[in-house]
């Protein structure tokens, strides 16, 4: 750690150095949230727009009153598990082949970093495309290998997994530059010596890669869970909006739902309080655990 | 002896094989984007899975820029991009310098305060937000959305150049302070241009941040001629039906100048990426 250099320098230069940042991080990102604080026990609403007042604690009741929230926290966790799983093995895998020796890698590597370039609102809207029962591109190849027609955007479970392979494609290559940068960071004479000792790759892999390899994933991991956790876009524009029925949410496409279509402002900003509640008590412990497990190395 | 990343020759084959699949999936959306806008118009609607559609034409592009407002929209998201670029870049390459080299009051809290924005859902700013450019009169302008775009790029970016400063040892500045440099000047003319490769990821993400953002844009403006390349493309989807060939065209566009950068940066971005946490 290079904090040691501290002390020596006096800290008018430092205050100098993140003042701008955090004016900036003020205006658009603190006070917001205080406000959404005040928000979130008000009754604003369409009726109450403007002659909105305090009223207590009711938005946080409504929202673990309403089924809806245990139903869309069950699905946002799924959603989380299973991309982040897909996002971290094949990215972690694909980096160990490029790792090795090979002609064509950074050919191979330039192309599969190509999903995380195009932008998500293209990525969402084409991948809604291509899942379109009639003429979508995915659909055609279903049916011209299986004979069979599956209903993607009509059913909920259909959707959510547009969604989920959606996500998975834009995902993976953010996983894959990550690793392969820890992977380029292990000297080559750990193998070697481990070689010597006769070691197979099972072992390398259990003894060296991973655990070398971890401290450099566990943040993109954490990172990779609140940003899938909170990743409205592609939610919203491959089920278009939610689509069928609102049947297929993740939570923060539900608030954005309830804020901006139904005009349940207060609801809305007690149900985004919640939220980000679940995600700092998530993010404490993870943080607080992997901390824990990398002092044994 | 064998050197640790060379590979026999049937597992070459097998990396060969696995990377050219996921190859496949990685460019197969793109690669169907760009068949659809190279469509006639009258195709538009067509059950075929032909790389090259049969009669490939350019008309649709032709039709996007003079038929439609489409170098209007790529004005404007060009000026807030660039706005949010030199934004973004000013202001995480010097708050990850203090963060990396000086120990101050407040220090920790304010590094754990930019996490923390992390988890905030974005519909959770998006209303107060939206409610406060109304009352400043900044809704419907380019000032509001650049001032959004530039606070929601700045965490990760600043935690990104302090990982990279992490790495550039203190010595070198050292070094300059006994031959009589400042502490801004060494900061200028050392440190800013080892720091290189960081600055231009930061200038990358800063500037795909505005480039790709859909959903503030959307609730921040709605005069149509300041509409952003995302708001214009969803309006060629959000009439009764859409207009693929369009869309499409518009798309390949949109995302033919990032895909650049990345093709030009992508050794820059793992090194630019990662060195920090790796050395941390």
């Amino acid at each position: 750690m290079a904090s040691g250099v501290g002390n020596i320098r006096n800290n008018r230069l430092a205050y100098l150095y993140t003042m701008p940042a955090f004016i900036v991080m003020g205006i658009v990102v603190i006070y917001p949230f205080l406000y959404n604080i005040v928000l979130s026990f008000s009754n604003m609403n369409l009726t109450h727009f403007y002659d909105w007042r305090l009223t207590g604690p009711q938005n946080y009741v409504k929202v673990f009153q309403e089924r809806t929230f245990w139903y869309f926290f069950f699905k946002t966790i799924l959603w989380t598990v299973i991309n982040v799983f897909f996002h971290v093995t094949i990215g972690v895998f694909l980096a160990l082949i490029l790792n090795k020796d090979l002609k064509a890698k950074s050919f191979f590597r330039t192309l599969l970093i190509l999903p995380w370039a195009v932008p998500q609102y293209i990525t969402a809207l084409t991948w809604r495309g291509m899942f379109n029962s009639e003429y979508g591109a995915i659909s055609l190849i279903i049916h011209k290998i299986f004979g069979v027609q599956i209903p993607w955007l009509t059913t909920e479970w259909g959707a959510f997994t547009a969604c989920v392979v959606t996500n998975v494609w834009l995902g993976f290559p953010f996983m894959m530059v990550i690793a392969l940068g820890g992977l380029q960071s292990i000297p080559d004479e750990l193998y070697e010596a481990a070689e010597i000792d006769g070691a197979s790759w099972r072992h390398k892999l259990k003894n060296i890669t991973i655990p070398l390899l971890k401290p450099v994933m566990i943040p993109a991991i954490t990172l990779g869970i609140i940003w899938t956790f909170n990743n409205f876009n592609i939610v919203w524009l491959v089920s278009n909006g939610g689509e069928p029925a609102d049947t297929t949410h993740i939570l923060v496409s539900w608030v954005y739902k309830s804020g901006f279509r139904y005009f349940r402002m207060g609801y809305a900003a007690a149900f985004s309080m919640i939220i980000f509640l679940i995600l700092l008590i998530f993010s404490w412990n993870f943080i607080k655990k992997s901390k824990a497990t990398e002092t044994v190395y | 002896m064998r050197k640790p990343r060379d590979l026999s020759l049937s597992g070459k084959i097998g990396a060969y094989g696995i990377l050219s699949v996921f190859t496949i999936f990685a460019i197969y959306p793109i690669l169907r984007v760009l068949t659809i806008s190279l469509r006639p118009g009258d195709r538009l609607l067509s059950k075929s899975l032909a790389i090259i559609p049969p009669h490939a034409t350019l008309q649709t592009y032709v039709k996007l820029f003079t038929q439609e407002p489409f170098l209007r929209w790529m004005f404007n998201s060009l000026i807030i991009s660039a706005a949010v670029m030199l934004v973004g870049v000013g202001l995480a390459a010097t708050a990850g310098y203090a963060f990396s080299r000086y120990r101050f009051r407040g220090k920790s809290v304010a590094m754990f305060a930019l996490i923390t924005t992390q988890m905030f859902p974005l519909t959770m700013l998006l209303l107060p937000l939206f409610i406060m450019l109304i009352k400043l009169k900044l809704y419907d302008s380019y000032v509001g959305l650049i001032i959004a775009y530039s606070a929601t790029a700045l965490p990760f970016t600043t935690w990104q150049m302090k990982g990279y400063y992490d790495t550039i040892p203190f010595s070198l500045e050292e070094a300059a302070s006994i031959d009589g440099s400042s502490q801004v000047g060494t900061f200028w003319r050392i440190v800013l241009p080892l720091a290189a490769p960081a600055l231009v990821i930061t200038a990358l993400f800063s500037f795909m941040t505005a480039w790709s953002e859909y959903l503030v844009a959307a609730v921040l403006i709605q005069d149509q001629n300041l509409f952003t390349l995302p708001l214009g493309l969803k309006t060629f989807q959000s009439a009764m039906e859409t207009s693929w060939g369009l869309y499409s065209a518009g798309a390949i566009m949109v995302s033919l100048p990032v895909v650049i950068l990345f093709l030009f940066l992508s050794r820059w971005l793992i090194s630019g990426l990662t060195l920090g946490s790796v050395k941390g």
